[in-house]
């Protein structure tokens, strides 16, 4: 049981987190067609929009209500219905996703009625599917964001199913956490529909941002799940649901179709992927095809290469709830001693961290927590290269925002083969760092303590 | 609402502002507020514009007052290089949560003041306003001057909450907080006559240091450089240079024209891209300082100088001009720096297809159309759909633009280069031309464009299939052009025509015959 405490500075140096605005936006570009919008003013727009493209180095589409001071004052209806308007007209969107902003909710905004007057104004849009969701940036993290909007979208886009109707019992519905990468997406597909499953991804952002070369120019997203797909995900078998973020999301679509969900909290390491192959050959009544036999087997092999150089190592490591669960939980089942975890936002599973606490906060805390503890991993977007090059011990990049390496949105992590390759890329790290700086000197030995604590302590 | 509106008047008033000389009385009154439409184009907040403007302070710290989004979602994505201290690389931010918003934020920032303090002791904090806190009225200015009393330093309140307008705006509201609270407060230890300031110049990827060991060997000391690897003192002592240079950004006019006014240091306007740029600048350094009092024999060995480099770079970039022979290049650059760009790839002997003259004031676009002749294509949206079609259009071999808009030239297989504020390369001074003229060479002869304009074997079957075309030979159309294959994958279909040159657009089938009967 980890205890959760949160910084009580005042300045957050070197910021872990990001706004909850852009982490709907995220989501909305998971749906084909979509032009996700910013109702706030128009810097935030254009910061999300650098990280984004500095990430995955993919065009990507994003657009502000571009509120001046004067409407800060009098309210943005007008603002709203322009963007809605001219978006309608240039970009031609099959949806266009609304987030509020901190600007915006100060005023406390009641955009979802904008939309209903705009709507009763243009008839032409009256066929647009507008979804607002509100996201202050005062509130929460990007997390967040993504979960109360993919929550959203099932609130909205899914139509209900009247019961006992039949369900097609090879559609599976998938709703992803933001942790998961594209690569991890197409990976998931593929695992399914081995087992013949069809699965629906909500959302499906290996569709729009998994690097493809688009046959023309578009300025809304390329790809993603269809607004038509997703009206129909009532008649889905199952969801399942990836990551405690998404939680919420699994329940409203119970609520509206009546669909039962699965959660799985995490999708690496081995003892997830045993119950989620599982639980796929129960559900589709198939056995376990001999190709995850073999990779369940590569991954026992990996393991066992591996821990020689993960098992007791010293990790520090910084991420978003969910994140932060999957890699630390699948690094403690490697024997590595989890020995900092800091996070960015409230979520139930910080508790169940294997390690003594869990501290929302910043990256400062990360770099000066990882220094007290003399831990000699350190795991966590890309901001943290500085800390690590300060620390001077080997920095492994996870999550968002990744823009100092390529492939970002291929990095895997789930299924065997993902762990595998996880596994291997962090085992890799330790051992051209000691290659690197840790080759034994005649001084080597000299500074150990006294009571010749060299070795670090395994987990309990 | 706590937002400085006479100071923001000022700034759009801004005499030396060419961009404001162009508008009507009326035009002028809505001043840099509303360039951007709602859902219709995207760009950074005045926020934004102060930070760029200021960040490459390198020893001082940073601290942005406002919620999560303006720095968590912003920090850390900029190359300005220091020579010293890495403070500048740090992010501070209050975060302001529910309860500020509520109560009001000006405590939080306090203690962050004090938290900053404590921690790095740095010469100064720069403390930024951004939308939240100016909505509910946190006043930053009472908040810095008590700090100011508290801890006995600098503590320079910078009034840039992102509704007021653009970066540009931002970059002058930076000017203005310099201004008001900096320059002219400390004295330097001592002073030479041969003294300038930089202004506008941010140093990204250290490329002013390919102009720097020039002026050193001149023995011109840069008093202080107006942001790029600035140190606050030298900015405090400022105000004692004997002339500036506004680097050909109109971003902080109204830091040099108010220096020039209240210390009398003359300004002019230059830039380090391009030989002939580089020479005029020099150049008119040397004049200036010679008239301000150094002594005359500058001038001559300033013209030494000069001939040497210019000689230098000539020989480098004479091997480029027979491989830049009849490529055309479209430049993408927002337009603050077009025409000094425009000249550096035209003494490289490529052709320009068009330039965007999105932020370009009357004058720059006048010299656009002295260098590159009356019938210019010059674009005044820059909106990624209209790029592309200016792309296609002028059949570009080559672009040249910032990162937001390179996948629209990449995913359509032509050749692209980052001269925006993001990128890794310097191209400053003589050295930095003939960088960026293998930048170029690089990217247009990269052999990987003719293979990814290849379609996949299956998909050339099936286009020759539909039109009932017999199967080129796609190997010869390849070697008959050096650079473009002969068609592309995923749909954009190239030919030459009569005269060799590539056409590029999304072409249907129906066309694709023509298409290939054409490179036959
Ligand atoms: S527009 Fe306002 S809230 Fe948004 S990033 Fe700029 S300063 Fe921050």
């Amino acid at each position: 049981m980890a205890i959760v405490s949160t910084s009580e500075k005042s300045c957050t140096v070197n910021p872990l987190k990001m706004s909850q605005p852009i982490g709907g936006s995220f989501a909305f570009m998971g749906l084909r067609g979509a032009m996700p919008l910013l109702h706030g003013s128009q810097g935030c727009t254009s910061f999300g929009l650098t990280l984004f493209v500095r990430h995955f180095r993919e065009a990507v589409p994003m657009q502000t209500t571009a509120m001046s001071e004067v409407e800060a004052v009098f309210g943005g209806q007008e603002n709203v219905e322009q963007a809605i308007l001219n978006i309608y007209n240039g970009a031609k969107p099959e949806i266009i996703g609304i987030n509020s902003t901190g600007l915006t909710e100060i005023k406390g905004e009641d955009v979802e009625r904008f939309i209903y007057l705009i709507q009763q104004k243009h008839p032409q849009l009256e066929r647009l599917p507008l979804v607002y969701v509100s996201t202050p940036d005062f509130k929460g993290a990007f997390q967040d964001g993504w979960d109360k909007t993919v929550a959203r979208m099932v609130e909205v886009l899914v139509h209900p199913v009247e019961t006992g109707r039949a369900r097609d019992p090879a559609r599976i519905n998938v709703l992803p956490g933001c942790h998961l990468t594209p690569g991890d997406l197409n990976e998931l597909r593929t695992i399914l529909e081995d087992f013949g499953l069809k699965p629906s991804f909500l959302p499906d952002l290996a569709g729009s941002l998994d690097g493809q070369i688009p046959d023309e120019f578009t300025p809304t997203t390329i790809g993603g799940i269809g607004v038509d797909e997703i009206a129909t995900m009532g008649q889905a078998a199952w969801t399942i649901a990836i990551g405690a973020q998404m939680q919420r999301a699994a329940e409203a679509m119970y609520a509206k179709t009546g669909v039962r969900f699965r959660l799985f909290e995490r999708l690496c390491g081995l003892v997830p992927n045993d119950e989620f192959i599982a639980f796929l050959s129960k559900i589709s009544d198939r056995p376990v095809p001999l190709k995850y036999r073999r990779q369940r087997g590569q991954l026992a092999d990996a393991m066992l290469d591996a821990h020689f150089y993960i098992g007791g190592r010293k990790l520090a490591i910084g991420a978003e709830p969910d994140l932060l669960f999957d890699l630390s939980s699948m690094l403690y089942d490697m024997g590595a001693n989890i020995a900092v975890a800091v996070t960015t936002t409230a979520s139930p599973v910080l508790q169940r961290i294997r390690t003594e606490e869990v501290l929302i906060g910043d990256l400062e805390d990360l770099e000066e927590l990882a220094k007290t503890h003399g831990c000699n991993l350190l795991i966590t977007h890309s901001h943290g290269r500085q800390a690590a090059s300060r620390l001077n011990i080997p920095f492994f990049r996870a999550g968002f925002p990744m823009f100092d390496r390529l492939g970002a949105g291929h990095q895997l992590s789930v299924g065997y083969r993902g762990t595998r390759d996880l596994i291997f890329g962090l085992a890799n790290l330790v051992i051209a760092d000691r290659e690197a700086k840790h080759q034994p000197t005649p001084d080597t030995w000299r500074s150990v303590d006294r009571d010749f604590k060299t070795v670090p302590s395994y987990p309990q | 609402m706590s937002v400085d509106t006479s100071a923001i008047e000022d700034v759009f008033n801004e005499p030396g502002c060419g961009r404001n000389d162009n508008k009507t009385a009326a035009e002028r009154t809505m001043g840099c507020t509303r360039q951007l439409k709602p859902g219709e184009a995207g760009g950074g907040c005045a926020f934004d514009g102060a930070k760029i403007a200021l960040q490459p302070f390198t020893d001082v710290a940073h601290l942005v007052h406002g919620p999560i989004a303006c720095e968590g979602n912003s920090w850390d994505n900029r190359g300005s290089a220091s020579s010293g201290s890495d403070l500048w690389r740090r992010s501070f931010t209050t975060d302001m949560n529910e309860t500020d918003v509520i109560f009001g934020g000006e405590k939080r920032l306090y203690q962050a003041i004090g938290e900053v303090i404590g921690k790095f002791d740095p010469p100064a904090v720069f403390v930024y306003q951004t939308c939240v806190p100016a909505a509910i009225g946190d006043d930053i200015k009472a908040v810095c001057k008590a700090a100011v009393a508290k801890f006995g330093k600098p503590i320079i309140p910078v009034n840039s909450p992102g509704f007021v307008g653009s970066k540009n705006l931002g970059n002058k509201l930076a000017g203005e907080a310099l201004l008001e609270h900096v320059i002219g407060t400390e004295e330097p230890d001592y002073t030479t006559p041969y003294d300038i300031n930089i202004i506008g110049e941010y140093n990204l990827s250290g490329e002013f240091w390919q102009i720097k060991p020039l002026l050193d060997e001149l023995g011109i000391r840069i008093l202080s450089c107006i942001s790029g690897d600035g140190k606050y003192h030298e900015l405090a002592c400022s105000h004692r240079a004997k002339a500036a240079m506004l680097v050909c950004s109109k971003a902080m006019i109204n830091v040099a024209r108010k220096m020039e006014e209240r210390y009398g240091i003359p300004y002019f306007e230059g830039s380090f891209y391009g030989v002939q740029d580089s020479s005029n600048s020099l150049r008119t350094i040397a004049r200036m300082l010679i008239e301000r009092g150094a002594p005359l024999e500058l001038g001559g060995r300033t013209e030494a100088v000069i001939m040497r480099e210019e000689a230098r770079v000539r020989a480098a970039i004479e091997r480029f001009k027979p491989r830049f022979k009849g490529k055309k290049v479209l430049l993408i650059t927002g337009g603050v720096k077009s025409w000094s760009v425009v000249a550096a790839l035209q003494e490289a002997g490529l052709e320009i297809a068009g330039t965007s003259v999105k932020k370009s004031t009357k004058e720059d676009k006048d010299r656009i159309k002295e260098l590159m002749g009356r019938h210019a294509l010059m674009i005044e949206e820059a909106a990624p759909r209209d790029i592309y079609k200016m792309l296609m259009n002028s059949r570009a071999d080559m672009m040249l633009s910032g990162g937001k808009s390179q996948f629209v030239a990449l995913k359509a297989m032509i050749p692209w280069l980052d001269i925006n504020q993001e990128r890794s390369q310097a191209y400053m001074g003589y050295i930095g031309m003939v960088k960026l003229m293998e930048e170029i060479d690089k990217a247009l002869y990269n052999p990987i464009w003719t293979q990814l304009r290849r379609p996949a074997p299956w998909d050339e079957a099936e286009v020759n299939r539909q039109t009932n075309i017999p199967h080129t030979d796609s190997h010869a159309a390849e070697n008959s052009t050096a650079v473009r294959g002969h068609s592309s994958a995923a749909g954009f279909k190239e030919r030459a025509n009569a005269s060799g040159r590539w056409v590029v657009g999304h072409i249907s089938a129906a066309q694709a015959t023509c298409a290939v009967q054409a490179s036959e």
